[in-house]
């Protein structure tokens, strides 16, 4: 187990200039952008613009800002908002985070569950109806986009069934995340079914496995004991990608159904250039990634044990 | 601009045996034809409005096959145009992805250790920027066009394309056969072109079959965004985008773009599949 | 599919994570069959309402957007109000006088005016509002709305404190407002949220969090209860609010959704009383679903496309903006393309505000056959023709209503006069950006809202140093006519002044109205006291449910 601590330590320490990449890419990146925090159709005053910036220390150089957010980040401090003057990004982003985490999760729980097992019964059904059917549902899961999907879904079940609430503020409960979640996994069952399928479906034609077979081996013991794990390694490294993409937060699927999650501050704080909130939710974005990255490649080593770490 | 066509040219017979393939490759074959002799065909343009004739149902009548949309202008001559668009946005993406996700990945895996930590690091920093702003960046600041969106599409699918690639590698040169190669001083071109290659060729179609239909959905994310092609150009998305709050009160105009979308889809995928089933029927052989 | 979940669980890597997973999708699956919960707003009266943005602050002095000013209305109040017809009404003071130049007001407060803390409303609160609002260091976004008032721009500029602010509290109920110029529209303005009173002792407590819930008292009707940005807003009866009585609904949730054809669907499904807006495409079958709960009126806005009268093709060619302008079928626009009850513009101010009638563009009476051959013999005039025919770039922010229009007024200069306008839609911020800078914007689509009733809220756009003159329009007449105008005392006399910079607008031809904006609700055939007004605002103190329904 030392190996493995040692080397999820250097992975940590290493994760630092990456993160310090990405800050530093993110803070050029807004503040080259066109246009400002504080413009609208009702163009601010100079004096009052003057004042609305020096506020917020947009006045000073840029390498004096990046300067302050930095140590400003150091502190666990994620600045003000200048789009939502009553609250500093960290407020927001304890807001948005745990409505988004929970999305996320559900939906990335239904995904994986579904998206395996679907892709499992179809690889075993090889070229049987049972696939056919899956195939089928996958590719038109991969097909149809979700800005589609969610206002069908909502039309249907919530408009004209009246089963589930139209949207996120129009109730509580779970009941609310259900069509949220659907429409987020989807896309995702479809893709991890196939990406299984094809898999599952490649290993067992290999070489091993037909030397299993020849040793009398059942096929539920070679899926089993065999197939199974080489078969999902590769839907193992498409998962670190989809948990992060997953758990910020899908910004169609927050914005059709009004979820107030950090897709939505996001998307909000991109358009009204606010800088730090666009920024705050990068960092959380790259931290997340970063470490979702690592729990997936320890995964690999606990299921695949023949990946060394030197 | 006949992607379909190419490969069953191209390709030897074992490849087109598959029906799936076969059939597949002939509707995008026709799609393709159709988009591109189609607006030349139509009595109508694809920029001329009617104030008259907005949002009418299709009819054979007065040559509006598919309708008008909400301009009054003609939805067949748009729609054929924007698979034209949406198809060259995905094949150039899908390929810009491909070229550069699968070297970048095969060189990080196969040569592992510390080129591997710098460069998977390197694109988990990438993978960390926010791509829509990243887009909206670019968007804004230089002129928008085709390219441009090939390029901000290649540029995010690659990184995918690298990883599994890298996985992938990983896996394979550590299984026996291949440190046997190894051990055995085959040199490690060699061992790459003849022992990983091979090996990889399976999960590399089966993700640029999920990349293409991905590309075309990035693209019509963008034009959710309204960051997708320039008026009155067009695309499969756009028209999706479009047609979307029509679903109620003028539904062709989402059902004929959103049916031709996912029959597009749907071909890539299968074309894929089938193109993939066979590569392993042969490897077998 | 059983027998291949066994399977997953025999992987030894995914086991923990499998089973919880299962688990949890059990759980999602049973909530979101039996989802039922004690509503905690049983018995009481509740109305769902939607606001259209988030409201980005709920700070009566930092608040910028409308939808923040329509919670504010809730959650405050200032010295004077509007009722539902729209019209003036005390509020906060309850009566008010002005010096014979017209620069001094007094207004008697309302003794019974009360916080929800329990402490009075007194005319101090009111002076510090003001204080606050234009104070450098509360950087707020309103700040120059009260610029009239004695000292305010020094304030701002941060040459003189803010206690220097022209308002004073002769008693504790009688504020008294000095103002450097007559301010015919002030009492107008003293209904905005920027100017209610502050509660000094909390904002003192709680600084810049002095607006979440818990920290913000209320003057008004309502108390801000909970707040999810980008979600909703829900506020509950103030009882402390002088007016307790007159008020009828208990809960108000202001629910935020951003799409209308969201906002339709839960207008369908019951769970909002009053939508904020009717989405475009599905506006003929509402009218025909629901007739009577569709409300549409005019309001204070205008939707216009603006030349860039600092650059060629357009700078001192009076003429060629006259002939695009003419070859514009507004009512084909409003009819075909908008189609929602908007009515096609031929002035800068909208008509049906106070004490004001607008002037019309000169050919407002012509046919539209009869405009296209002015239109066309103007452009040729302007040495353009079939074979040099005119291009520019039209510059709109992407968004499907601008990209119709745009669409369709393109066509009609192409097919009217032969002119190639090149459609570029570019991201708000960066349209914002690029009109600003007036260097590469040729045409470019705008729109301006009223914020009070007045024809000044207009028209002193378009004075050549106001910040929002996006086409860079400079007329010395205009502006020495609006000057004159802001001099007058007497009503009368100084609508005379700005109707006649008006007509030197219209005749420049510096900008192209195009339509004006209508208010767009549906509202539950049980609500009572809506009117439908001007201003689009509607108090939910003012609301109530028919019962017998």
């Amino acid at each position: 187990m030392l190996p493995l601590l040692r080397y999820t330590l250097r992975r940590l320490l290493s994760a630092i200039p990456t993160l310090f990449l990405v800050v530093a890419l993110a803070f050029i990146l807004v503040h080259q952008a066109p246009g400002s925090p504080f413009s609208d159709e009702r163009v601010l005053p100079e004096a009052v613009e003057d004042n609305l910036r020096a506020r917020y220390h947009l006045d000073e150089s840029l390498p004096e800002q990046f300067v302050r957010y930095v140590g400003g980040l150091l502190r666990g401090d994620f600045g003000p908002s200048y789009s939502y003057p009553d609250r500093s990004v960290g407020d927001l982003i304890a807001i948005g985070l745990p409505v988004s985490l929970k999305l996320g999760a559900l939906a990335l729980i239904v995904s994986v569950v579904l998206g395996i097992a679907a892709g499992i019964v179809a690889a075993l059904q090889h070229n049987k109806p049972l696939d056919r059917l899956v195939t089928g549902f996958a590719m038109t899961g991969i097909s149809v986009p979700v800005f589609v999907v969610a206002p069908v879904l909502v039309l249907l079940f919530a408009v004209h069934l009246d089963w589930l609430p139209t949207s996120w503020s129009g109730s509580s409960g779970l009941s609310r995340l259900v069509l949220p979640v659907i429409a987020l996994a989807l896309p995702e069952i479809a893709s991890i079914a196939r990406l299984t399928r094809a898999n599952l479906i490649d290993v067992l034609g290999s070489d091993f496995v037909r030397t299993a077979k020849a040793q009398g081996l059942g096929t539920a013991a070679i899926v089993r004991h065999h197939a199974l794990k080489p078969a999902l390694l590769p839907v193992l490294s498409y998962m670190g990608p989809t948990i992060a993409a997953v758990l910020t937060g899908s910004v169609v699927v927050e914005e059709v159904f009004g979820i107030p999650g950090l897709g939505q501050f996001f998307v909000r704080g991109a358009l009204n250039r606010d800088y730090t909130l666009v920024l705050g939710v990068v960092v959380l974005y790259a931290v997340l990634i970063v470490g979702l990255n690592l729990i997936v490649d320890l995964l690999y080593s606990l299921i695949d044990p023949r990946i060394r770490y030197r | 601009m006949n992607p379909a066509g190419k490969t069953s040219r191209r390709l030897p017979d074992w490849l087109t045996a598959q029906r799936s393939v076969r059939v597949s490759a002939a509707i995008l074959g026709a799609i393709t034809l159709a988009a591109i002799l189609g607006p030349v065909l139509s009595p109508h343009d694809y920029l001329t409005t009617d104030f008259d004739e907005l949002t009418r149902p299709p009819s054979l009548g007065d040559g509006h096959v598919f309708g008008t949309d909400d301009l009054g202008r003609d939805l067949f001559v748009r729609t054929m145009l924007g698979i034209r668009v949406t198809l060259m946005v995905a094949v150039v993406a899908s390929l810009v992805s491909l070229v550069i996700g699968v070297s970048y990945g095969a060189v990080a895996g196969y040569v592992g250790g510390r080129t591997d930590a710098i460069m998977m690091r390197l694109v988990d920093a990438l993978y960390a920027m926010p791509f829509i702003f990243f887009v909206i960046l670019l968007m804004a600041l230089f002129d928008r066009s085709l390219f441009l969106i090939f390029v901000a599409i290649g540029a995010v699918k690659w990184l995918d394309m690298a990883r599994i690639v890298r996985g992938q590698t990983l896996s394979i040169k550590n299984r026996e056969f291949v440190q046997a190669a190894r051990l055995t001083g085959v040199p490690t071109t060699r061992v790459i072109l003849r022992h990983i290659a091979p090996n990889l060729l399976g999960v590399v179609v089966v993700y640029v079959t999920l990349t293409i239909p991905q590309a075309i959905l990035v693209e019509s994310f963008l034009s959710f965004l309204g960051l997708g092609i320039q008026e009155p150009q067009t695309s499969l998305g756009t028209l999706v985008d479009a047609g979307v709050p029509h679903a109620e009160s003028a539904v062709w105009l989402l059902l004929i773009p959103a049916t031709l979308l996912a029959v597009i889809l749907l071909c890539f995928n299968f074309l894929g599949d089938g193109l993939k089933d066979a590569l392993d029927a042969r490897r077998r052989r | 599919m059983i027998h291949s979940l066994g399977c997953l669980n025999r992987l030894n890597g995914l086991n923990g994570l499998n089973r919880r997973a299962l688990l949890c999708l059990a759980a999602a699956l049973l909530v979101a069959a039996c989802s039922g919960k004690p509503d905690p707003d049983a018995g009481l009266s509740v109305l769902n309402r939607s606001l259209s943005a988030d409201p980005e602050s709920l700070d009566p002095q930092k608040a910028r957007s409308t939808q923040a000013a329509d919670v504010l209305r809730d959650i405050g109040e200032g010295l004077l109000a509007y009722d539902p017809a729209g019209a003036l009404v005390a509020a906060g003071a309850e009566r008010w006088s002005v010096s014979g130049d017209g620069l001094t007001y007094t207004f008697d407060l309302r003794k019974d005016a009360r916080w929800s803390t329990g402490d009075p409303v007194t005319a101090d609160d009111y002076v510090f509002g003001l204080r606050r609002l234009v104070d450098p260091a509360s950087a707020t976004f309103y700040a120059s709305a009260v610029s009239a008032i004695v000292n305010a721009e020094s304030i701002i500029a941060g040459e003189m404190p803010p206690e220097s602010l022209g308002v004073r509290a002769v008693d504790a109920h009688t504020l008294e407002i000095s103002l450097t110029e007559p301010t015919l529209y002030l009492l107008g303005l003293l209904t905005h949220p920027s100017t209610f009173p502050a509660h000094r002792e909390r904002v003192e407590q709680h600084g810049e969090h002095y607006a979440l819930p818990g920290n913000l008292p209320s003057n008004g009707a309502y108390l801000l209860e909970r707040w999810e940005p980008g979600s909703v807003v829900e506020i509950r009866r103030n009882t402390e609010y002088w007016n307790d009585a007159g008020t009828a609904i208990d809960v108000v949730y202001h629910h935020v959704i951003t799409q209308e054809a969201q906002e339709l669907n839960r207008y369908r499904a019951g769970e909002l009383h009053i939508t904020s807006n009717v989405p475009p495409e599905s506006f003929q079958q509402v009218r025909e679903e629901y007739g009577g709960q569709l409300r549409v009126y005019p309001t204070l806005g205008i939707y216009y496309y603006g030349f860039n009268l600092s650059r060629e093709p357009f700078a001192d060619e009076p003429g060629l903006r006259q002939a695009l302008s003419m070859a514009i079928d507004r009512e084909v626009l409003v009819e075909r393309i908008t189609g929602r009850g908007e009515a096609p513009a031929y002035s800068w101010v909208p008509p049906g505000i106070y004490n004001y009638e607008p002037p019309q563009l000169s050919y407002a009476e012509l046919t539209q056959e009869e405009r296209n051959r002015i239109a066309q013999s103007l452009y040729r005039e302007a040495g353009y023709g079939e074979e040099n025919p005119l291009r520019f770039e039209l510059r709109y922010n992407t968004s499907d209503t601008q990209r119709r229009i745009a669409l369709a007024v393109q066509a009609m200069w192409r097919d009217v006069l032969g002119a190639e306008a090149e459609l570029v839609n570019v991201e708000f911020q960066v349209l914002l950006e690029q009109m600003r800078a007036a260097e590469i914007t040729e045409v470019f689509r705008s729109s301006w809202l009223g914020d009070y009733n007045d024809a000044y809220t207009f028209l002193g756009v378009l004075e050549s140093g106001s910040p929002s003159n996006m086409p860079r329009y400079v007329n010395d007449e205009y502006d020495a006519l609006l000057r004159n105008a802001a001099s007058q005392v007497d009503a009368d006399r100084r609508r005379l002044y700005l109707e006649e910079a008006e007509r030197v607008l219209l005749a420049d031809h510096a900008l192209i109205p195009l339509y004006f904006y209508v208010s767009k609700h549906l509202v539950d055939p049980r609500i009572r006291g809506w009117g439908d007004n001007l201003l689009d605002y509607h108090y939910s103190r003012h609301l109530s449910f028919d019962t017998a329904h």
